[in-house]
């Protein structure tokens, strides 16, 4: 079967300012793709190139197993959603929804049973006859959803749709999209820049900075084997620790060795990997430093630390030290017994510990 | 210690009422002021010659006559024509109405596509409309009448609807530019989506959105060409002259006496009609010119 939406090389540049440089993303029936990265990262850019919006420089997009480059937005089967929302102020939610049915000449009986579906699915049966301006925020989204839903796309676009609610109803809405997308079975490109929406909602996740895409796949590979400093850092909250240290090859795999300030520094032995050597940053997500004796296995090595700040967040308690002169932060269970200014003995999980290059920020292993 | 029981002196009573007094006592005279004028064109317009030279300017009408403004609408003479303001007046409905239509539906497009369909040289071309808001007309008349000559509508009143439109056009571009920039772009992008096209989108999506600024243009462009003397008194001849031209031409075609009665009712006809737009529609002036974004 062949993707539902495949991007090859595609470049965009506004005048000698290049955006975006070598797209290549397919996604494949029922895939939910996220774009996630900092603001101006390129990823509503791109999401504007997918929908037609925006002309492209090079390369070519291919939508339902058609090649759709030159082809108009209209004609591209996609439905979007907007950050705004974009309802048409005027017109009542009942001629929001069916605006593009009646654009397309699609009869009255069909319009309106079509919308009766959509209608039920969001339920917002009682909000047909107002104007936008009479709705809440998430009543807007739901309509906004509805415009999409109506037209029955081979795919759906949403660009940051969720960013102007309050963070209550976000979490709702996010979890009505995933919902949709599981009870539909369609096909979504979705742009945020929040990682946990990205985290939660996506089958397939990409990280984007600078108009280049910086790692492409599951929200679990994401997670646990960035490919550079930068997906390390973006992804996750608080995000990975990245405590340079140096390394030495050792007879099986090597030896990390990681310089504290007060007292003598801690060696640790990674056998998994080999050809590390000299300076490195090793990636350590806060949950992976555990209280020592918490987590037991050959790869979690223990060491001794000064605890600089506890911060007690209810359900966990983060704790921040000081390592190799930067600070690491750990997710320590609430009833943790760690005191600013004293000795804790934590162990490191090396079973999920990533090594970046300290130059270019690359994956070492 | 900062003092939180400190409150600001407050005013006596009997201050308070006196300030209040005193600002409506300004604001009594400023509006006398300003009032007095339309007060003696009444009062004068309804009054008998005898009356006028006998009698004090601010005086009310001892007795109330309408036979100047009689005269004035049918019977006062402009030159050797003696038919009132009458012809001339339908000569500006015939002028207004379509140049304010015209030049507003032309701003809406022009604003639209500026505003919303940006392409190279928008900003060029917005700044260029700006500028022609503020050449004075005198500068055109000259090349304007060579324009209307060459075309062969010279002296006619679609010539003069002509002259307005192209005039009106910077104006009313600027008016409807402004007004659809504070509409997102998200807007224009959704209904392209849903397979608008650019008139569809215009027709739809904008012009329904477009009442506040449509009043205000309205209302601008007619109090702008109803009131036009200049235009109107070089690019018309005997027969398609405005009302102004025409009002000119009774206050300054005398036969013996001075009718100041009937120059007064003339005048207050030939204004009636902007007045009248600004009453029926002036809160929409206000509510439009301070209009802000339109929220979806």
């Amino acid at each position: 079967m062949s993707p539902i939406l495949e991007i090859q090389g595609l470049f965009k540049n506004y005048g000698a300012t290049e955006i975006l440089k070598d797209i290549n993303v397919s996604i494949n029936k029922g895939e939910f793709l996220v774009l996630v990265g900092p603001s101006g990262c390129g990823k509503s850019t791109l999401l504007n190139c997918i929908a037609g919006l925006e002309p492209i420089s090079g390369g070519s997009i291919r939508i339902g197993g058609q090649d759709m480059t030159e082809v108009s937005p209209k004609d591209r089967n996609i439905a979007m959603v907007f950050q705004s929302y974009a309802l048409y102020p005027t017109m009542s939610v009942a001629r929001n929804i069916t605006f593009g049915m009646q654009v397309r000449g699609v009869d009255k009986a069909t319009q309106a049973a079509k919308l009766a579906e959509v209608a039920r699915q969001l339920q917002i049966q009682p909000l047909l006859n107002r104007r936008p301006g009479q709705l809440s925020g998430g009543q807007r989204q739901r309509v906004a959803m509805g415009r999409a839903l109506v037209r029955d796309p081979a795919l759906f676009l949403f660009d940051e749709p969720l960013s102007n609610l309050d963070a209550k109803l976000r979490v709702e809405m996010r979890t009505e999209i995933k919902r949709l997308h599981q009870d539909l079975g369609a096909s979504m490109v979705y742009v945020t820049h929040d990682q946990i929406e990205a985290m939660t909602l996506a089958t397939k996740i990409v990280v984007m900075k600078g108009g280049v895409i910086q790692q492409i796949g599951t929200p679990h590979e994401i997670y646990t084997r960035p490919a550079n400093t930068f997906v390390a850092d973006f992804m996750g909250s608080p995000a990975m620790n990245l405590i340079p240290a140096r390394a030495v090859p050792a007879q099986e795999g090597s030896m990390i060795e990681i310089g504290c300030e007060s007292g003598e520094s801690i060696r640790l032995h990674d056998p998994r990997v080999t050809g590390l050597s000299g300076d490195i940053l090793l990636g350590l997500r806060p949950e992976d430093i555990v209280e020592a004796g918490q987590r037991h296995g050959p790869l979690v090595q223990n060491g001794s630390v000064m605890i600089e700040v506890v911060e007690p967040a209810g359900a966990d308690t983060f704790v921040v030290a000081r390592l190799g002169g930067k600070e690491v932060t750990s997710r320590l269970s609430a009833d943790t017994r760690a005191m600013p200014g004293k000795t804790l003995d934590v162990g490191f999980d090396l079973s999920r510990a990533s090594y970046f290059s300290p130059h270019d920020g690359a994956r070492m292993g | 210690m900062t003092d939180v029981s400190y409150r600001p002196p407050s005013r006596s009573r009997g201050a308070r009422i006196a300030l209040r007094w005193g600002l409506y006592l300004m604001l009594g005279v400023f509006a006398f002021w300003y009032l007095l004028p339309l007060f003696v064109m009444l009062t004068t317009s309804l009054k008998n010659l005898e009356e006028i030279r006998s009698g004090s300017l601010l005086a009310l009408p001892r007795e109330i006559t309408l036979e100047p403004w009689k005269t004035a609408w049918s019977g006062a003479c402009t030159g050797i024509r003696c038919d009132g303001l009458q012809p001339f007046f339908w000569n500006s409905v015939m002028l207004a109405v379509p140049a304010v239509a015209i030049s507003t539906l032309i701003g809406a497009m022009n604003g639209y596509v500026i505003a919303q369909w940006r392409f190279r040289g928008a900003n060029l071309i917005f700044s260029l409309m700006l500028f022609g808001c503020f050449i004075p007309f005198q500068v055109v008349l000259l090349p304007m009448a060579r324009t209307l000559g060459i075309i062969g509508i010279a002296g006619t009143i679609p010539g003069l609807i002509f002259v307005h439109v192209i005039y009106g056009i910077g104006f009313t571009t600027l008016f409807f530019r402004n007004y659809y920039v504070t509409i997102p772009a998200e807007l224009t992008k959704a209904a392209k989506i849903d397979g608008a096209g650019f008139f569809r989108i215009f027709w739809s999506v904008f012009l329904p959105l477009s009442l506040p600024i449509i009043v205000v243009t309205v209302i601008w462009q007619f109090t702008q060409i109803w009131n036009d003397f200049l235009f109107g008194v070089s690019f018309s001849q005997a027969g398609t002259q405005p009302v102004t031209v025409a009002l000119n031409n009774i206050v300054n075609s005398t036969t013996g006496v001075k009718e100041y009665n009937v120059d007064m009712a003339a005048a207050i006809i030939a204004a009636l009609p902007t007045l009248l737009v600004y009453v029926v529609a002036g809160k929409y002036f206000i509510r439009g010119l301070t209009a802000g974004s339109v929220k979806g």
